[in-house]
């Protein structure tokens, strides 16, 4: 009986994390849209406008839920539940400390990237169920792009996972980091098991991550339909893409899976390359930083950090970025990102076999 | 190839280069100072919002934004309403009886004005009327925020007169004009 409570709590404080990030997600957001355009956002409600989101999501629950006629009712009606779930489904294998995981599963990095592919079958619905071209020409646009994007992200993950040998994102937490228990070489030749630190991050126990890491920072931007790969919302040609018929709580909905989506592609790519929950600070002869900050608080302090730095870097791309064209979308992934992530597996395995 | 990859990355970095800088000067708000401060286009950084119903740019006294009639100079000569590009003005003029009085240049007021409205929605604030006035009565304030609930409100009427005042002095009018033709009259049948 305590196992079930203990699961639904478990779920819960997920869920409350995802929709408190959200808010401050969105007013981060806007916030930083409004500085790299020299205006002030918003500054009416709350203090420095802090309580703007609450009062749109206010607004949100109190407005009707409208189904288009023409709609597929139950597609439309499920479509913003599945993209949301999908997401939400996604933050259970993720490890937050050293003992913390919500369920430690050891094919966890593949349950991801399972979980998340059924997002595009969501937006797939959302579009077809409108019965409204703009959002059939997005949730198009979105399932193409997503769909491409995933093979390069995923090969960006198989040369980690061909590093770390282990799908268990818990197991490849630990190596990049003084907990691990077979030995970390800092470039793949100075053992730094004792050192720990930010030598022993995974795109520097390899450096060829490095490459792999920006491949999938691009990957994981195009996978969360965010600038400059946001052809399938492209407002100024489809409206809002594939939610353009949704109203209320429904695109809420769309909403809050969008930016656990953004926080969830930036941890895992904090887990994969950029040592989890693992402090950046290495010990020096007596001074022993690492030792001293690492634990299961500052193990969430950290990858927390490490996360919002990397969706900082979300927003700063959006804002800075003009949208691809669709062949430039594709050739970018095609022609430059597959065959780049191709070569970083290649490496990979010589890293693997020569010098680990 | 590899230089097309090259400037790829140059060109991304100075945009990115770009952003940040402007991220790091909101920190920066612009003063909120009027056109005649020597300060005024010099403020080349930071946001350049002003949240306006809380601050507002202090305008020159001469500004020229709405209109304002000054009826005791005006001597309803109706130039105002002829020139007026936009029909924005409507005058209704009722002769009297004898001088009214002078306006502050001296020149002497014969007729009252029984209607003196302009249409602020209309008006275009071209300030011909402004230019034609013989009295310079009609002029332009610095007064712009004006918004109200009923468009009936963006109709300002400056005739001093009530409907009740305006009737007598065309009753007046008449018995003038009555006796004076009568007197006429009288006159020729004299001869």
């Amino acid at each position: 009986m305590n196992h079930y409570l203990l699961n639904i709590l478990v779920a819960l404080a997920l869920f409350t994390f995802v929709a408190l990030f959200t808010t401050f997600g969105v007013y981060a957001e806007r916030k930083v849209s409004a500085f790299i355009q020299d205006r002030l956002g918003p500054m009416e409600t709350g203090k420095y406008g802090s309580l703007q989101v609450f009062a749109d999501m206010l607004k949100m629950l109190q407005k009707e839920l409208i189904t288009p006629l023409a709609a597929d009712k139950i597609l439309f009606a499920l479509a913003p539940i599945i993209i949301f779930v999908a997401v939400y489904l996604g933050f259970a294998a993720l490890p937050w400390a050293p003992g913390l995981i919500p369920a430690s599963i050891n094919v966890g990095i593949f349950y991801i990237l399972a979980v998340l592919s059924i997002e595009t079958v969501g937006i797939l619905m959302a579009g077809w169920g409108s019965n409204n071209k703009y959002a059939l020409l997005g949730a198009m646009r979105s399932v193409a792009q997503i769909v491409s994007y995933e093979i390069p992200a995923g090969f960006a993950i198989i040369s980690v996972i061909m590093i770390s040998q282990s799908l268990d994102l818990q197991e490849i937490s630990k190596q990049q980091g003084i907990l691990s228990a077979e030995n970390v070489k800092f470039l793949g030749f100075i053992p730094v098991k004792e050192v720990g630190g930010i030598l022993a991050w995974n795109i520097f126990r390899a450096p060829h991550l490095i490459v792999a890491f920006v491949i999938y920072f691009i990957a994981s931007l195009a996978e969360s339909n965010r600038a400059p790969f946001d052809i399938p919302e492209a407002e100024s040609e489809l409206v809002a893409g594939f939610h353009t018929e949704y109203t209320g709580i429904r695109f809420a909905l769309v909403f809050l899976a969008e930016y656990s989506m953004m926080f969830l592609v930036s941890m895992v790519g904090v887990i994969l390359f950029l040592g989890a929950w693992n402090t950046p600070l290495p010990n020096i002869g007596a001074v022993k930083l690492a030792d001293w900050t690492t634990g299961n608080i500052w193990g969430i302090g950290w990858i927390f950090l490490k996360s919002l730095l990397l969706i900082g870097l979300q927003m700063w791309v959006r804002w800075t970025l003009p949208r691809f064209r669709v062949d430039q979308l594709m050739d970018l992934c095609w022609k430059v990102l597959t065959p780049l992530a191709f070569l970083c597996m290649l490496i990979s395995g010589i890293w693997r076999l020569w010098l680990m | 190839m590899f230089n097309n990859i090259i400037n790829g990355i140059k060109s991304a970095g100075k945009g990115f280069n770009l952003t940040l800088k402007h991220f790091l000067a909101a920190k920066n708000s612009r003063e909120v100072v009027g056109i005649q401060s020597d300060n005024y286009f010099k403020q080349q950084e930071g946001n350049v919002t002003i949240q306006y119903p809380h601050q507002k740019l202090p305008i020159p006294e001469v500004g020229r934004y709405q209109l304002f009639v000054e009826m005791d100079d005006c001597i309803v000569c109706d130039l105002c309403a002829k020139i007026c590009p936009v029909n924005c003005i409507e005058i209704e003029s009722i002769k009297s009886t004898e001088a009214i009085g002078q306006t502050s240049d001296g020149t002497t007021k014969r007729l009252y004005a029984a209607k003196f409205d302009i249409n602020m929605a209309k008006c275009l604030y071209c300030g011909l009327c402004t230019t034609v006035c013989p009295t310079e009565c009609i002029t332009m304030t610095n007064q712009y925020d004006k918004s109200v609930q009923d468009l009936d409100l963006l109709t300002y009427r400056f005739s001093p007169m009530s409907e009740a005042e305006a009737e007598e002095k065309r009753l007046a009018l008449e018995k003038q004009q009555a006796e004076k033709l009568a007197a006429k009259q009288a006159a020729a049948q004299k001869k």
